[in-house]
């Protein structure tokens, strides 16, 4: 069996907030393998953000174990956590995230300006433009994020986060602020990277995004509650079609 | 590096009014230091060009002593270099090439219906070649003229102007000095006005013998201009000057000397010590408004990483090191304060000739103090950046991504 990407072994994670200590995960394990397309799903206070942050290396384990592809995370410092992000993770954030005022293709750019060895200014436009075209974005490639739609932001951070070639492609939230088609849209994208053999992990709370992953992952209260794959798992073309036809419809009647 | 400038150039240029405003300091501080500094180099530059006319390997010895009881008479004290000393210091000393004693009085002088007020110099056949004096016509008195105390006199620019009117040759003409009769001898060409602003043309020139006979009746000289061989025996020159003249005027071994010797460089050194104090002065205000401008910056930046704290979470979150964060906001501020700085040395290059046209103020901007200008705004904007550059290194990623 290969490396998993993610592996947790009683993962604990407690905040110290003035004199009050919050627990906010309580021993989680966890391993998520390559090619896996996995929704951490929880309500707020459910410890799924911290899930997140510690995924993300943005963040250390306060006890228990986190390997990255491998690597013990809670071994790194701040500068190394900061490589191995830049290397190993790519992340799609709710709120796009991106750079205002900077064309798509420089926001693609943005994690190879901090890549050891440096990347030549050329091959990171040859690669940010390759990665802007996996998205269905090449033409837009010179658009600022206010000249993009909400859906075309977040395709834009997808390209940013699959710029590196990651191990793993992290979304928190990612049609947290997208309208129901342009969700389905995103998730179908998401879809097709992960038939391509990217692993991806998602957190969302809407119950119908989570259906179009593989695994589901539901925490409550710093625990992991359930942890099972998707059964009758929505595929985004087809939803599409649906939504089409219903809308027809209604225009008909 | 390029990639890191670029990034900086452009958060710069997203708010040009304010990276201006912002740098308006920095301009405002270093044309200060490249204005004053030029006034003080260019002061300086004026004394020494008049030091250096006033003739070559010049050394001058002076009645009085301005350091003597911490009383500066200086200049004012009673003459006391006797014919005697001044034989002697011209006999005795090696490596003298030329000697002239001095004696000044201030008398009408009359030509026609022409009359003027004039200082008149008594001096030796010697003194024109000791002071560099050059002739437009006419030529030198002779020895003779000294030894007989002839009434003959050499006459400047000036005066012979307002004697005769402009560009007339007053050679051979006669004028009288306190009512005796002096034919003039030659035309001496003009040195202009001095770093005192006194017009050195306004003169007339004649034997010492003559001006203290005629004119002043003094039986001292307050001063004689001796000239060394060449520049590398002044030294010894003025060594032997100060102990023929200290056991001339027996001066007990420990008490202070009644006169004093000087060289050029000393007399440079004595005329340029308040531009000193004047370009330190000057330098210490344009300092403070650097430092004023430097905290402006440091203000700025703060506010920028604040700002741009979600930028700063985006940029850790996809891999920067604190380091490269770093970077990055030291090389805005140090941008801003080095732009402020040429902006700065172009106003000081603008302003400095405007002070010299319309206030006469001599000005002179060196290489030196433009390289400094510079160094010195780098070195502002790496001190005033580096603090808001920390804070935005440190920032936790988490945080910053969730900042609103």
């Amino acid at each position: 069996m290969s490396v998993p990407v993610i592996q947790l072994e009683d993962f604990r994670k407690t905040y110290i907030t003035g004199e009050v200590e919050v627990k906010a995960v309580r021993g989680v394990s966890l391993s998520i393998q390559p090619g896996e397309f996995v929704a951490i799903m929880g309500a707020s206070g459910s410890g799924k953000s911290t899930m997140m942050n510690t995924l993300g290396c943005l963040d250390r384990p306060t006890s228990g174990k986190f390997l990255l592809d491998g690597v013990n995370v809670g071994e790194l410092n701040r500068d190394e956590l900061a490589d191995l992000r830049n290397r190993k993770i790519g992340f799609v954030f709710q709120g796009f995230n991106l750079l205002a005022r900077t064309s798509a293709v420089e926001n693609v750019e943005l994690p190879m300006l901090y890549s050891r060895p440096p990347i030549p200014a050329a091959e990171q436009r040859q690669r940010a433009m390759e990665s802007l075209a996996l998205v269905g974005l090449a033409k837009r490639y010179d658009h600022t994020p206010s000249q993009l739609s909400g859906g075309q932001q977040q395709r834009v951070a997808i390209a940013r986060g699959l710029v590196n070639r990651p191990k793993l492609l992290l979304a928190d939230e990612p049609t947290g602020n997208l309208d129901s088609r342009t969700s389905i849209e995103i998730m179908g994208i998401f879809q097709e990277l992960n038939d391509k053999g990217i692993t991806i992990v998602m957190v969302t709370h809407e119950l119908d995004i989570a259906r179009y992953c593989r695994r589901v992952v539901v925490m409550r209260d710093g625990l992991v509650r359930s942890d099972e794959l998707v059964k009758d798992r929505f595929l985004a073309s087809e939803e599409l079609a649906k939504l089409d036809a219903e809308q027809k419809a209604v225009q008909l009647t | 590096m390029f990639a890191v400038l670029r990034i900086a150039l452009r958060a710069l240029r997203r708010n040009i009014l304010r990276s201006f405003l912002t740098m308006l300091g920095i301009i405002v501080g270093i044309a200060a230091v490249i204005v004053g500094v030029s006034m003080g180099t260019g002061a300086k530059a004026e004394v020494d060009k008049q030091i250096a006319g006033m003739g070559q390997n010049l050394l001058v010895v002076m009645s009085g002593n301005m350091a003597r009881g911490g009383v500066r008479g200086g200049f004012g004290a009673a003459p006391n270099i006797s014919p005697a000393d001044y034989e002697a210091l011209r006999r005795e000393i090696p490596g003298v090439v030329a000697v002239s004693p001095e004696v000044r009085a201030n008398a009408q002088i009359a030509a026609g219906n022409q009359n003027s007020f004039v200082q008149v110099s008594g001096v030796s056949s010697d003194y024109a070649s000791v002071r560099s004096w050059q002739f437009r016509s006419g030529a030198n008195f002779t020895e003779g003229d000294v030894r007989n105390a002839n009434k003959v006199c050499l006459i400047g620019t000036t005066t012979a102007k307002t004697l005769f009117g402009e560009g007339v040759d007053p050679v051979g003409q006669i004028v009288r000095i306190k009512n005796a009769p002096f034919t003039i001898m030659g035309w001496l060409a003009p040195k202009g006005v001095n770093s005192f602003g006194q017009d050195q043309d306004d003169i007339v020139i004649m034997p010492y013998t003559s001006a203290m006979k005629r004119l002043s009746g003094d039986t001292m000289f307050r001063s004689l201009s001796v000239q060394a061989e060449g520049p590398a025996i002044i030294a010894d020159v003025q060594t032997n000057i100060y102990e023929l003249l200290r056991q001339r005027h027996k001066i007990q071994p420990g008490r202070d000397d009644d006169f004093m010797v000087r060289n050029q460089q000393e007399m440079s050194d004595f005329f340029n010590a308040n531009n000193r104090i004047m370009t330190i002065l000057i330098g210490f205000f344009a300092g403070i408004s650097l430092v004023v401008g430097g905290i402006g910056i440091m203000n700025i930046m703060l506010v920028s990483v604040t700002e741009r704290t979600r930028e700063i979470g985006i940029r850790l979150a996809v891999g920067a090191r604190g380091r490269d964060v770093l970077k990055q906001f030291l090389t805005e501020a140090v941008l801003l304060s080095i732009a402020g700085g040429g902006m700065g040395i172009a106003t000081g290059f603008w302003l400095a000739p405007l002070l010299t046209k319309y206030f006469q103020f001599p000005t002179l901007i060196s290489n030196d103090s433009v390289i400094m200008a510079f160094t010195v705004s780098a070195v502002i904007g790496i001190v005033f950046g580096f603090f808001p550059a920390l804070k935005a290194a440190r920032l936790d990623p988490i945080d910053a991504l969730r900042f609103e």
